[in-house]
């Protein structure tokens, strides 16, 4: 009786073991941007797939794609489309990097409702992040020092902000920083001469969304790519995914992945 | 048997004491171990004397005086508010309180420190800062000022309990001896008492400091984050530990940056740990002095 209960424990220890180097590994590596559609894809696919193993990795877009031609990882998260410095890399190892748009990345330029003023320019915004232009009335205002909500340096938000309307420009440094985007709209919120930016998924009706180059920020806007501060996020494949990498991008960019892109603040892409 | 007994325990309780001295060793360790790489990449003095802190750029730049100099700010600010608050709560609890008054007051201090310091982060940023704007005219609330306030407050229980204590152990003998040369209440507390436990009211303060400078959660919520230079206390500010918090978790392993930070929370222990020593050399010093050498 105890040898066949050892004998059961022996080879459920051993089955336990064995399992995960039969499931399929997949490894993600890249954009920080990305990377929460990642992680929150994997994870529900993983707990619909239990044979699949997938490791989500950041690092940055440069790094993912990097990875890709070094073939360490199978899916390159990246917020930007890649380079032809890279692809002419990709191509001497014959690499054959695929794009795969997951999501939008739609970034809302909100100010506090009391506030007259409702559309800027990028190059406005873009004066007024770096300090060049630090009162509302130089923007047809009605007066008051401005203040300037930025997201932490380090976060996926900023970045896509500094890139699609700063240009690598700094952002003053008296800016204020904030942890999250709901950090940002909330501060927003409370003070009469703020300015910030937020993900699409984050608007609330305590701020008011501002017109960037005459285009209202909306999901058909953004979806359009008419509204000016939007970027596409990439997932990018050697080749046409096959087997396990096919059936993860398919999750992800069918419905039910979508909808978790959206309950992250991202865009969805229908 | 029975001395076995004794030497196992003596065993097991003389490691749980030394095991604070292999934490201690630990962190030290591991701060300089990922500290100090960042000084290959960027020279001591344009880290510690640089006036931008632009980590995540290209080129990037490390200059962490803005953080520094927040971090005295609001420490400087917040000595200000508990200082009074912490001290004039003790010799009142100590000198003038009854025993009912005590029985109340003191827990109430107690529970004030006990309340996490996310609570006070949240208070500060959804009633006190807004609250201030409004009051002030500032642009914005969430600035050295309001940080300062809400760290001060922070500080008060430790500061309060520690110059309690001190008050205490001023011997009766000095206040007896005080009042039979006719000095009275006022005289005997500001000539005798005071003075007699100057070294537990400075340790009191110093660790008051310490708590204040160390304190990250309040201030990530409540300073506002920007990486200034203070000019005013109504400017927005970035204290090193608000930074460390705020960038750790999207900072690439290994990176320049991740070294940085850590380089940063390096300065800061030393900072602590120097306020410690000097808090527990002045305490040491006068407690000889008034014959209570332990």
């Amino acid at each position: 009786m105890r040898s066949t209960m050892k004998l059961v424990l022996l080879a459920a220890l051993v089955f336990g073991l064995a399992l995960p180097c039969y499931a399929e590994k997949i490894v993600i590596e890249g954009s920080t941007t990305v990377l929460p559609i990642a992680q929150k894809t994997a994870e529900v696919f993983m707990q619909k797939n239990p044979g699949a193993n997938i490791s989500v990795r950041g690092g940055g877009s440069s790094v993912g794609i990097a990875s890709l031609i070094d073939k360490t990882c199978d899916i390159a998260d990246a917020s930007r489309a890649i380079k032809d410095t890279e692809m002419e890399k990709a191509v001497a190892v014959g690499v054959d990097p695929k794009a795969h748009i997951v999501a939008l990345d739609g970034i809302a330029v909100i100010v506090n409702p009391a506030n007259s003023v409702s559309a800027l320019t990028r190059q406005q915004i873009k004066d007024i992040f770096t300090g060049k232009i630090s009162n509302w009335d130089e923007v047809g205002g009605s007066g008051g020092k401005i203040v300037a909500v930025s997201r932490d340096t380090s976060s996926g938000t900023f970045e896509a902000f500094g890139e699609l309307v700063l240009k690598g420009a700094k952002v003053r440094p008296d800016a204020i920083m904030q942890a999250s985007n709901q950090a940002v709209a909330s501060t927003v919120s409370r003070t009469p001469g703020a300015i910030g930016y937020v993900g699409l998924g984050y608007m609330s009706s305590g701020v008011k969304a501002l017109e960037v180059d005459g285009v209202m920020p909306s999901k058909e806007t953004v979806l359009s790519t008419k509204y000016p501060v939007t970027r596409p996020l990439f997932m990018y494949t050697n080749g046409q995914p096959q087997g396990m990498v096919k059936e993860f991008l398919d999750f992800v960019k069918g419905a039910e992945g979508q909808k978790l892109v959206e309950g992250l603040g991202f865009v969805g892409l229908k | 048997m029975h001395k076995l007994r004794e030497k196992i325990y003596r065993w097991i309780f003389s490691a749980l004491a030394f095991s604070c001295l292999i934490f201690l060793t630990g962190i030290v360790i591991v701060l300089f171990k990922e500290g100090l790489p960042v000084f290959g990449k960027v020279r001591l003095f344009d880290f510690l004397l640089g006036k931008f802190w632009y980590p995540t750029y290209d080129p990037p730049e490390f200059g962490i005086l803005p953080l520094i100099l927040a971090s005295f700010w609001v420490t400087i600010g917040a000595l200000v508010v508990c200082v009074p608050l912490g001290i004039g709560s003790a010799l009142y609890l100590n000198e003038l309180a009854s025993h009912r008054q005590r029985g109340i007051l003191k827990p109430t201090v107690e529970i004030l420190a006990s309340i996490p310091s996310i609570v006070y982060g949240f208070f500060g940023m959804a009633v006190l800062a807004p609250f201030l704007q409004d009051l002030l005219r500032i642009p914005i609330g969430l600035c050295a000022f309001t940080a300062s306030l809400v760290l001060g407050i922070m500080a008060t229980p430790t500061v309060c309990s520690i110059a309690e204590d001190a008050l205490s152990y001023v011997p009766r003998s000095f206040r007896e001896a005080s009042f039979a040369l006719g000095a009275n209440r006022w005289q005997t507390l500001v000539k005798v008492v005071i003075p007699a436990a100057g070294s537990g009211i400075s340790t009191a303060i110093i660790l008051g400091m310490s708590r204040a400078i160390g304190e990250t959660m309040t201030v990530l919520m409540v300073a506002g984050g920007a990486a200034v230079i203070p000019k005013s206390v109504f400017d927005p500010v970035r204290p090193m530990t608000a930074a460390i918090a705020a960038e750790m978790g999207e900072t690439p392993m290994g990176s320049t940056h991740y070294h940085a930070l850590f380089a940063i929370a390096l300065i800061l222990f030393s900072i602590t740990f120097i306020f410690n020593i000097v808090a527990e050399l002045i305490s040491r010093r006068y407690r000889l002095k008034l014959g209570l050498g332990r």
